[in-house]
């Protein structure tokens, strides 16, 4: 507040996530923290989580008074956070002090003060020597003790006390009607006030934190979903993370090498979010499973978050399209986490989510989808949550899958994604095409960042050997798809085969008319052959008979004794 | 059990109706010397030979303070006859003490 600017306030880390994240860095050294809210909300374990971490991660020892339930049972309560006091307590690291005040047996005659309580916590803080003190919850003392008065007076002394003794302290108190306490604690715990609230929306449960007040510094004003888990408290500071995320250019195949080449060739980008969105039955799942099952198959792990079916409904299922998950699950590649999306807000979740990712590290994370997460909430909700997630798996360069139901069909596909659509890098449409009594799935990139991107419509089979994408029939007038397209295309195969039948029998014909030809030409040449075989048979004939012809008047003319040349020319004017 | 003033009740103690009282005080001030004196002069009066009285000074022996679930002083605590009574303050307003501690006034 002043220009000078104060040297900030020195912090005590809480060691919860998220929390030293809006406060930046813990809660004030040396002074009291209020922290409010309704009965069941958490108060409690936030404080008591403070003394633990406190003890075990930044060697703080302290004392936990408490005025409600006795060490037993509060051991017994965050034993289910992991935490060990018992142990703790052995490694005087944390000291339990149960103030109990039974009204019955109370009486008042005349003056007194509160000096047995500061004794007894002096002297707990002492024993360990204590940085932090929870008090959970002072207001106790309200129903316990009939004077106000005095108790008033003394809670101030107590607080003031804890800020002059350098206490960093947590009190806790009941959120009241009007007030933010129920006995208006506030007045007295000024330096840091956090308010815990849970809110029932159409049934679903969610928590929430703000932090009102810190005084001389600067803090996330919003208020931040948190959640109770296995590992404790965790709040999600939505807007406290930047986008800063890398951006790798290694491409994670899809798992359908059909779609990979309509993503460039190559697939998605590794740490981008895929988002695939289409009405019911459209092949959602199978995309989401196919994507998990290359990646198993390159060996990379594989988180699967299902809110539609179980575990080993989900494996049964992939099988009738020749997906076999389980080998993964046995081999320890694939984990799937099934749950009703009901059973916790969408914070809840994705703080599960989270811890998840964070437990197991996979390369890819499929969720399907993440439409039934949003059902309950409403949609300014939704995308700031969603936004968290995405960012912080991107900034695990993890590569992610959402599947997304559309309720509308047709042209509201683009419209019904609740605005998630702008925090994915690609997006894939699956289309029902109902044409010609059937009904078709078709597929195509409505938008890819980062690579060029096919433009095509692509018909998106699902068989038993698995997935893939086929091109569709485009023809003079209009896309077919299904069996159209395969009735087209035999349509298509027939007048081919025509044509090829046609050409085959001119061929034919032609081959039959050369040998036609070709006979006659033997004919002819037989013909000619012939003729001549004949024409030479005559003329042998003739020679013969005038040889014949000559030796007989050679003959005649040694029977005459005289060989005259007119004998000779008379003999071959003879007729033969 | 530390006990900084122990005082055995005067006179025999008879087996029936035994008061154990325990006085808690935080060092020597106003309200705790009053508090003792108002004590000594009720059980004087009104329970004489039936009682003994602790005064437990939380300032030199604060671990006790937890034992009987002390926050305020001065606090008297009536450990006996059961059930346990705790009065609060220096005990200036002796009806409300007979009151709290169940006692019948010797003298109406």
């Amino acid at each position: 507040m002043l220009d000078e600017r104060p040297p900030t306030p020195c912090k005590a880390p809480t060691g919860i996530q998220g929390l030293d994240e809006i406060t930046g860095g813990g809660l004030p050294v040396g002074r009291p923290t209020l922290i409010c809210g309704t009965a069941g909300c958490g108060k409690t374990m936030l404080a008591m989580e403070f003394l633990v971490r406190g003890a075990t991660q930044f060697g703080e020892p302290g004392v936990f008074m408490m005025f409600e339930e006795n060490a037993t049972e509060l051991s017994a309560n965050v034993r289910s956070l992991g935490f060990d006091l018992e142990k703790l307590a052995a490694q005087k690291m944390i000291l339990l002090d149960y103030v109990h005040i039974e009204r019955s047996e109370i009486e008042e005659t005349g003056e007194y003060n509160l000096e047995g309580l500061f004794i007894r916590l002096g002297h707990a803080i002492d024993s360990i020597g204590a940085k932090r003190v929870v008090l959970d919850t002072v207001e106790a003392l309200f129903s316990g003790l009939p004077n106000h008065a005095i108790l008033r007076a003394e809670l101030r002394r107590l607080f003031r006390w804890l800020k002059d003794r350098g206490m960093t302290a947590v009190i806790t108190g009941e959120k009241g009607n009007a007030t933010l306490t129920r006995y208006g604690l506030e007045e007295y715990v000024a330096d840091c006030v956090i308010v815990l609230d849970q809110r029932i929306a159409e049934q679903i449960c969610t928590r929430r934190l703000r932090v009102v007040k810190y005084r001389g510094t600067a803090h996330g004003t919003n208020e931040y979903p948190f959640l109770i888990g296995e590992r404790g408290f965790s709040v999600l500071p939505i807007t406290s993370l930047q986008l800063d995320h890398r951006a790798s250019v290694a491409r994670v195949p899809t798992g359908i090498a059909r779609l990979d080449e309509m993503l460039g060739g190559k697939g998605v980008f590794r740490g981008s979010s895929v988002l695939v969105s289409g009405s019911p039955g459209t092949g959602k799942s199978s995309i989401s499973a196919k994507f998990i099952d290359a990646a198993c198959r390159r060996g990379e792990s594989a988180l699967l978050f299902a809110y539609e079916e179980s575990s080993a409904q989900i494996v049964r299922n992939m099988r009738s399209i020749g997906i076999d998950l389980e080998p993964w699950i046995e081999k320890g590649l694939l984990q799937i986490h099934a749950s009703r999306p009901t059973l916790h807000g969408l914070e809840q979740h994705l703080v599960m989510m989270h811890d998840a990712v964070r437990a197991f590290g996979p390369s890819v994370v499929a969720v399907d989808p993440i439409s039934n997460l949003t059902l309950d909430g409403h949609d300014s909700d939704v995308k700031p949550t969603l936004m968290r997630l995405i960012d912080f798996l991107k900034q695990q360069q993890i590569t992610t899958l959402f599947t997304c139901l559309s309720s509308g069909g047709g042209a509201t596909l683009e419209d019904s994604q609740l605005g998630v659509s702008s925090l994915m890098d690609t997006w894939l449409l699956l289309r029902n095409v109902e044409f010609n009594g059937e009904r078709n799935r078709s597929i195509y990139v409505l938008k890819s960042r980062g690579m060029a991107h096919s433009n095509q419509v692509r018909e998106f089979v699902l068989s038993d050997a698995g997935v893939d994408l086929v091109d569709v029939y485009v023809g003079a007038d209009r896309v077919l798809t299904g069996t159209a397209r395969v009735a087209r295309e035999a349509h298509e195969r027939t007048a081919a085969e025509v044509r090829r039948q046609g050409h085959q029998r001119r061929l034919l014909r032609l081959a039959g008319k050369r040998k036609a030809i070709e006979a006659q030409i033997a004919a002819l040449q037989a013909e000619a052959e012939s003729e001549a075989a004949e024409v030479r048979f005559a003329i042998a004939q003739q020679t013969l008979q005038e040889q014949t012809a000559q030796q007989d008047t050679q003959a005649m003319a040694q029977l005459r004794g005289a060989a005259s040349g007119n004998g000779r020319i008379k003999e071959e004017q003879l007729p033969t | 059990m530390t006990l900084q003033v122990a005082r055995p009740a005067p006179g025999i103690a008879a087996a029936a109706a035994i008061f154990e009282l325990r006085l808690y005080v935080a060092g020597q001030t106003a309200k705790s010397i009053a508090a003792i004196r108002n004590l000594e002069r009720i059980c004087k009066t009104h329970l004489a030979g039936q009682y003994r009285i602790e005064v437990i000074d939380l300032t030199k022996t604060p671990q006790l303070a937890a034992g009987d679930q002390i926050i305020a002083v001065p606090t008297l605590v009536r450990r006996l006859p059961e059930p346990i009574k705790k009065i609060l303050g220096d005990l200036s307003n002796e009806e409300r003490v007979l009151v709290g501690l169940d006692i019948q006034p010797a003298r109406t």
